[in-house]
């Protein structure tokens, strides 16, 4: 009985969700259908959504998609190398915890975006700027959590491992990683998003290709309704890819 | 295998945590002795800081003392002994990502069982403690008498001569712990180990042990033995016998000083690490 009411609630906020994005929807319409609001600052969904479709079937996304994913992974698979083998060396010695956990942290609370700049200097206009800002943002919730994780671990759990002979190998395979897992795997989760986020960023500001690249472009160019699709378009790039990561966490938690 | 010859030589153990001087200076235990026979069930009692559960630890190789030595057979202790010796904590030390048939295994698993004998162990343990229902839960998912009895399960399944207990039952309820003491009775008397068991009941004591050691306050020492002459498994009726309400007395009065300067003791010196 209290698992139906549970299940009605989570119906009930869902709805209230959804109701939400279509309320805003169709104030979006109606504001720039009979309110006289300008179509070069808000140009009409349904321009919006029929501009999007040529720009799907078209396929000219296409070249600016692969770029921005190829900055992403590269920028994600940067982070979560040097994140997580520095997290796990640090986290093995109070010592090192000491000096670098508070370093890490100040670092990370600074808009590391500031860099962008200094970047292009040392990489250019091309992906590589913004494969360096999004590994260096990325990295460091990945190594923060990566100390967490395995710094937090229960000792009776490794008293327990090693009063029944474990080796160490064993210890980390089948103790300190499945303690600390939960924890990684959120700093992995936050790490994508923010390097999806920077590097998109990046390309609004100074780049040659890229979703963001092109969003920028379409402004510049008072191409309202075109930009407008593009920015859906990479909105829903963005929801996919987080909502895969967090099923990715979710299913690895589970186990 | 008979009784009589010894499984556990304690000799003059002491120890401290820190150095002299310090803030955090503590003399835990000193020059306790102790001979535990081959196949007899000893509990430590004593008060709260004492060092037993310090002792049991140095017995598992777990912490190494700052004096004396351990002799367990014919090895000296100089850290864990995993196919010697198995613990049971009184913490939940069960992994919580593993279902209960897992966590025994993974014992197994760490102590170099064979592989093909895994299940077949796992199973036999697990049926002992009466969880063959449960096997595939999450330690969550169970009570805390549930789990202890998964933990005793994994410690089972070592099979090892000797059973080292760090007041297993501490955080149960009295009543599951009455179940579990008398459980424990009958189990252990089909298996013939040697254990220490560590425990802060009187009663618990005396239903479960052939012999107590008492432990004096900090700096524990083993201040006296009682035998406890009952046979085992010990018939759940014994805890109303006048034997063992004179037992318990005897126990209570060798205790109670030793209480009081232990209560005394923490309440200047702070709880105990």
């Amino acid at each position: 009985m209290n698992g139906q009411q549970e299940q009605q609630e989570r119906w009930l906020s869902r709805c209230l969700q959804i109701g939400f994005v279509l309320v805003l929807l169709l104030l979006w319409y109606l504001g720039t259908t009979y309110w006289g609001i300008s179509g070069i600052l808000l140009p009409n969904p349904v321009m919006v959504l029929h501009d999007l479709k040529e720009v799907l079937g078209s396929g000219e996304f296409l070249p600016d998609l692969e770029v921005t994913l190829f900055e992403v992974a590269v920028a994600f698979a940067l982070s979560c190398v040097s994140g997580l083998a520095l997290g796990y060396l640090i986290s093995r010695s109070p010592y090192l915890i000491a000096v670098f956990e508070p370093l890490l942290s100040s670092v990370y609370s600074i808009p590391i975006i500031l860099f962008l700049p200094l970047f292009v200097l040392f990489f250019g206009l091309g992906p590589w700027s913004k494969i360096a800002l999004g590994a260096t943002i990325s990295f460091f919730p990945i190594v923060l959590n990566t100390i967490a994780g395995f710094r937090y671990v229960d000792r009776i759990f490794i008293t327990a491992a090693r009063s029944m002979g474990a080796s160490n190998a064993q210890m980390f395979r089948y103790v300190l990683l499945p303690a600390a897992l939960p924890v990684v795997l959120t700093g992995l989760r936050i790490g994508f998003t923010i390097a999806l986020l920077a590097v998109l960023g990046s390309e609004t500001i100074a780049s040659f290709a890229g979703l963001g690249h092109r969003i920028a472009q379409l402004a510049d160019a008072m191409e309202t309704v075109r930009m407008f699709a593009y920015i859906t378009f990479a909105v829903a790039i963005a929801a996919g890819l987080n909502a895969l990561v967090s099923s990715l966490e979710r299913q690895a938690k589970r186990r | 295998m008979t009784i009589g010859d010894v499984a556990i030589r304690i000799k003059d153990v002491s120890h401290q945590f820190g150095e002299p001087g310090d803030a955090q200076f503590v003399r835990v235990l000193q020059h306790a002795s102790l001979d535990i026979l081959r196949g007899e069930l000893v509990c430590l009692i004593g008060p709260s800081g004492c060092g037993k559960s310090t002792l049991l630890n140095v017995i598992g190789g777990l912490i190494r003392p700052s004096s004396g030595t351990v002799e367990v057979g014919a090895n000296l202790i100089h850290g864990p002994l995993p196919r010697e010796i198995a613990f049971v904590f009184q913490e939940n030390a069960l992994f919580p990502w593993c279902t209960i048939i897992d966590n025994v295994r993974l014992g197994m698993v760490f102590q170099g069982v064979s592989k093909d004998q895994h299940e077949d162990r796992a199973r036999t343990s697990l049926e002992a403690v009466g969880l063959s229902e449960f096997m595939r839960y999450y330690p969550e998912q169970l009570s805390g008498g549930m789990r202890q009895r998964a933990a005793l399960a994994r410690a089972l399944s070592l099979e090892t001569n000797i059973l080292l207990m760090d007041e297993p039952f501490g955080a149960l309820d009295e009543q599951t712990r009455m179940i579990l003491g008398e459980d424990l009775s009958v189990l252990l008397a089909r298996t013939a180990k040697t254990i220490v068991f560590v425990t802060h009941s009187l009663g618990e004591a005396v239903f479960l042990a052939d012999r107590v050691a008492i432990f004096s306050a900090r700096p524990g020492t083993i201040k006296a033995t009682i035998k406890i002459d009952e046979p085992h498994p010990r018939k759940p009726g014994f805890v109303t016998t006048e034997k063992f309400a004179q037992l318990r007395n005897q126990l209570y009065g060798l205790l109670h000083d030793e209480i009081r300067k232990g209560v005394e003791f923490t309440a200047v010196m702070g709880p105990d690490s």
